[in-house]
């Protein structure tokens, strides 16, 4: 079987670079994949830990499944602010959206 | 340590080529190519479930993250195109920092990772896990009401998200 570290390993790694995006990025939809590529990561460790821990208390995909349901709601919200923004101003560059900045 | 069993090297095939597409999805110009790279990474991922006997979440991320998520970002980078023309740099001037910190978070993590002994040897999944799944989430004693309240928060974003892109009176 492959063992749990490997599966937390490969998490972080996704979880990395989602924040590299996050930080790095200029464009507002990139830095929205990255919070996706982020979210998808801890669904990774909630499941394996689920796997590894005791499968027969469904507790951990319960979790799981909330956390799509909350990614999910995130997208849309997000996806959403951005065409505004972008209806509004004319950019998605996120260092150009600086209205409440002073 | 025994011989390489074929889950294994499914794993590190699958992980190896998730991790590269990833690394695409972030660095790559090209927004739509992004998005295109950020489908193959979430195909990776789902197979990463399958891996771990999680056939239903492997199914919600096919159809819920390549299906709606992935779909959305791709219209929401063709409805924002025009500015970003793929010209110039695409990331800020501070990249290099964001990339200090993303490698001091993956080398902090992993070092942290190899330093625990975890249980070797996953446990017997008995029964079928989604009917226990599909019970767990429709039970009063156990995960119905954030079942719920998810369902509540999906409206409430469905409903605002609307809101929000609707071409609503230019009060600027």
């Amino acid at each position: 079987m492959v063992p749990l570290s490997w599966y937390l390993t490969f998490a972080a790694a996704l979880f990395a670079l989602g924040l590299y995006a996050v930080l790095a990025r200029k464009n507002a939809v990139a830095i929205l994949m990255g919070v996706e590529i982020m979210l998808n990561a801890v669904i990774v460790n909630l499941v394996a830990f689920w796997r590894y821990g005791n499968p027969s208390d469904i507790a951990g995909q319960a979790f799981a499944v909330i956390v799509f349901a909350v990614a999910a709601a995130e997208a849309a919200v997000g996806l959403a602010l951005i065409i505004s923004i972008y209806r509004r101003r004319e950019t998605v560059m996120a260092e150009q959206i600086d209205l409440m900045k002073w | 340590m025994e011989a390489v069993s074929a889950a294994q090297i499914i794993f590190i095939v699958v992980a190896l080529l998730t991790v590269a597409t990833t690394f695409l999805v972030v660095t790559v110009r090209n927004l739509i190519h992004a998005a295109l790279w950020l489908v193959a990474t979430l195909f990776g991922i789902a197979v990463i479930f399958v891996l771990l006997d999680a056939g239903f979440m492997a199914t919600v991320q096919i159809v819920l993250y390549i299906g709606a998520i992935a779909i959305l970002i791709v219209f929401a980078v063709m409805l924002t195109r025009r500015v970003m023309q793929d010209v110039g740099p695409q990331s800020n001037e501070n990249w290099w920092l964001g990339t200090i910190v993303a490698a001091v978070f993956f080398a902090a993590i992993s070092t942290l990772l190899w330093s625990i002994r975890w249980p070797a040897l996953p446990g017997a999944v008995v029964g079928d896990t989604v009917l226990a799944l599909g019970r767990s989430l429709v039970d009063p004693n156990q995960y119905v009401i954030p079942f719920e309240v998810a369902s509540v928060m999906l409206i409430i974003a469905l409903i605002g998200s609307i809101t929000l892109a609707l071409p609503g009176k230019q009060s600027e």
